[in-house]
């Protein structure tokens, strides 16, 4: 049996790559799917924890994580082709409107 | 209700009588003054067929102008209010009929005069407006609505005299008797104010009772004054010395309209005023004698005048000054009703002198030198025929009009100074003397009119000829009411308005009446005899001089050259006049043009102006640099404070995300930490 702790680095590891991806690419794309990556490593995390006490209910949460990042994807790529459509560019670091 | 007709055309015309033909306008305008007409004769039967006690009608239309409780200068409380009101008496009959009768025929008569003017319609509209005020005047029962008539007949004389106003005589005739009025008009407004002070009222009828209440003793000072203030307004608008001098240049305007205003009503104003007002006249002797002398000197002085004149209007225009004259002479000796007899005769021969000149002008083709003229006598029958008529009703020669009512003046004249009838006198020779001339020159002799000038004399049309035999037949018959008792009438006339004038006039008219009747009806006769004697020796020089001997005159003005000019150029009153007054006036005003732009202009606006500035300058800089300058001060404290904030705000996302991850290990860490959880027992 794996242990518990293994399936927290699998889960620390995919979070920090979603993180950094965040952080530091410029695609906004890249940074929804960075976004999906830390989505999924705490689903993992769930599941193992859910596992681990030997309840369903970390499973169904996660299964709602996920419904939730489907739609998650689907309002974000929408935001994004309307915004490439006003300004041209899928650049995160162009996106300077907050500051106006 | 009366001169509501005329209000009523003259407001249709001059707002749309553009566009109305000249038929309409005829309609319109000659029609509203019929009717006007109609109602006056209405009302003046009406009068007529009451008892000779109560021919007074005072009514008031509303409140006009409600002033409250006011304090006279004697001391009594009066409840002082101004009506709009109408008063019917014998007096105002007279003048209804003279006003709306001549009125009417002007009005026809202008329909055939002005046929081929331009400005048909604003010709009618003054026309009608000046029936209008004239009317009002005449029937106001207040000297205030008496004052509302005065000045709009006054309007209009000044628009009509400047009628042909791209003629420069005309529209500066215009002005002068405007400016010449207002003079006048300041003395009635301030004889107006006078009055109402010391008597309280100036209701027409109440003005004898208030003397009567008031103890005024006969020549009191103060009704001196106000009589004489208001001989000043009379003088004004009766072309009296000192004021006459518009008169003749009023004639500048359309022929009806000299003869319409400036023969037969408005100039009358003045009489009629000082007739309205004899209560207060009677009151004040010296106040009579002044009216007296001036009405006299200024009948002799524009007669003489009027002996030289060569343009046909001007001539007459003297002839009304005269006769105007006459009228205040007989008001002055205290003979008002004579006064008011002379005024009626006068208006309809001297309306049909103008009518009938403007008739002659017009078939010559607008000429109005009398040099120019000549043997017309068979070429325009009509106007001939009633002009002789009314030359010879103005001379004096019974049985016409005029007679009566110049000797009625004159007799009254001779019993109070015989100096003042001697005067009279002398000028009727005078009058039967360049009316004459006039006739003479104008119909009779050789004819020295202008050739091609000559081949256009044509008769009036029937629209003029037939208002000129109407006044004919008036001036013959007009006299007859005033037959005198010494020649077997009864001077019906004198009945007729005895009543108004004794009623107000009190003991001062009794007394003339009482003087009237002692003398002697052989002085009377004498009188009679001897004033038609020097209108028959008038007209008998003037046939001499001017038809059998033509070359007399011309030998005389040169004999007399200095006289003769001094005459022709009028006394060079207009001249003096320039020198004493408008002059000094010009000076004046040229003086106070300069104060303005130097001292007004240029210390006070621009002064003040430079001070304005000046200021706003020093609270500009104030402004700029201490109220903007602390709010700048403040704005850039807090940009400086705000420096390393607003670097962490670049408005890019992914540099949020940064912060919020960074936040969110910070918090992770704090939280780690105080709970004292570390890495190494977390991987346990």
């Amino acid at each position: 049996m794996i242990p518990t702790s293994h399936y927290l680095f699998l889960s620390l590891g995919l979070f920090t790559i979603g993180v950094i991806g965040v952080v530091t690419r410029r695609n906004v794309i890249i940074i929804l799917m960075s976004i999906e990556l830390m989505l999924n490593a705490v689903n993992i995390n769930l599941v193992a924890f859910s596992r681990l006490v030997g309840s369903a209910e970390g499973h169904v949460f996660a299964i709602f994580v996920i419904t939730d990042a489907a739609a998650e994807a689907a309002v974000g790529l929408g935001i994004i082709i309307a915004f490439f459509r006003n300004r041209e560019t899928l650049l995160g670091d162009e996106m300077d409107l907050l500051k106006w | 209700m009366i001169p509501l007709f005329p209000l009523a055309g003259a407001a249709l015309m001059l707002l749309i009588g553009r566009r109305l033909p000249n038929i309409g306008v005829n309609v319109v305008c000659v029609g509203s003054v019929l009717l006007s007409m109609c109602f006056a004769f209405g009302a003046i039967w009406q009068l007529i067929a009451r008892p000779a006690a109560e021919r007074v009608v005072n009514f008031n239309l509303f409140d006009w102008v409600p002033a409250g409780v006011m304090h006279t200068n004697a001391g009594r409380v009066m409840d002082f209010h101004v009506p709009w009101g109408v008063l019917m008496d014998p007096l105002t009959a007279v003048m209804l009929l003279v006003v709306a009768g001549v009125g009417f025929l002007i009005h026809v008569y202008s329909t055939g005069y002005m046929a081929h003017e331009g400005g048909y319609y604003r010709f009618f509209g003054y026309l009608n407006l000046f029936m209008f005020s004239m009317l009002t005047l005449i029937l106001a029962n207040n000297l205030l609505l008496l004052f509302v008539g005065w000045e709009g007949v006054g309007l209009c004389s000044y628009l009509l005299i400047g009628f042909y106003f791209l003629r420069k005589s005309a529209s500066d005739a215009g002005k002068k008797a405007f400016i010449v009025n207002r003079i006048g008009d300041a003395g009635f407004l301030l004889g107006l104010f006078l009055m109402l002070g010391t008597l309280g009222t100036i209701q027409f009828t109440e003005l004898g009772p208030a003397i009567a209440a008031g103890n005024f003793a006969i020549g009191n000072g103060t009704l001196t004054a106000i009589a004489l203030l208001l001989f000043v307004g009379a003088t004004g608008k009766s072309a009296q010395l000192p004021l006459y001098v518009w008169l003749p240049d009023a004639m500048e305007g359309p022929t009806p309209v000299s003869a319409l205003i400036h023969a037969a009503t408005m100039v009358t104003a003045g009489v009629y005023m000082i007739a309205r007002t004899n209560a207060v006249f009677s009151m004040a002797p010296r106040a009579l004698e002044v009216v007296a002398v001036v009405g006299c000197v200024t009948s002799l002085f524009a007669a003489t005048m009027g002996l030289v004149q060569n343009d046909i209007k001007r001539v007459l225009a003297y002839s009304t000054v005269s006769q105007l004259g006459y009228m205040f002479l007989a008001c002055g000796v205290g003979a008002f009703t004579a006064g008011v007899f002379h005024l009626m005769t006068h208006a309809f021969f001297k309306a049909l002198l103008f009518l009938g000149s403007g008739s002659v002008i017009h078939s010559l083709s607008g000429e109005q030198d009398m040099r120019k003229m000549g043997a017309l006598w068979t070429k325009i029958p009509t106007t001939a025929r009633t002009f002789l008529v009314a030359s010879i009703a103005i001379a004096g020669i019974p049985p016409l009009a005029g007679f009566f009512s110049k000797d009625a003046i004159l007799g009254h004249a001779f019993e109070h100074s015989p100096i003042l009838w001697l005067l009279g006198f002398i000028t009727a020779g005078m009058t039967a003397f360049y009316m004459f001339r006039l006739v003479n020159m104008t119909f009779f002799g050789t004819s020295r009119v202008d050739h091609e000038v000559e081949h256009h004399i044509h008769e009036s049309p029937s629209s003029m000829t037939v208002p000129l035999t109407i006044l004919a037949v008036l001036s013959v018959i007009g006299g007859w009411i005033g037959w005198p008792e010494s020649l077997g009438g009864s001077d019906r006339f004198a009945q007729f308005l005895g009543p108004v004038m004794s009623r107000q006039g009190g003991e001062a008219a009794e007394a003339a009446g009482a003087a009237h009747a002692a003398s002697g009806s052989s002085t009377e006769y004498l009188l009679m005899l001897l004033s038609v004697a020097i209108a028959a020796a008038g007209i008998w020089l003037a046939y001499r001089w001017y038809i059998q001997h033509t070359e007399v005159p011309g030998k005389i003005a040169s004999n007399f050259g200095g006289l003769y000019r001094l005459l022709y150029n009028k006394y060079y009153v207009d001249q003096i006049y320039d020198a004493m007054f408008v002059n000094r006036v010009k000076d004046l005003a040229l003086t106070l043009g300069a104060f303005d732009v130097g001292v007004i202009n240029g210390l006070g606006v621009d002064g003040a102006g430079w001070l304005t500035r000046i200021t706003s300058r020093v609270s500009m800089a104030w402004d700029t640099w201490i109220v903007d300058g602390l709010v700048n001060l403040a704005a850039r404290v807090v940009w400086v404070l705000s420096y390393p904030v607003r670097m962490l705000q670049t408005g890019r996302v992914s540099r949020y995300a940064l912060f919020m991850l960074l936040g969110v290990l910070i918090f992770l860490g704090y939280y780690l930490h105080s709970s004292g959880i570390t890495l190494q027992n977390l991987l346990h």
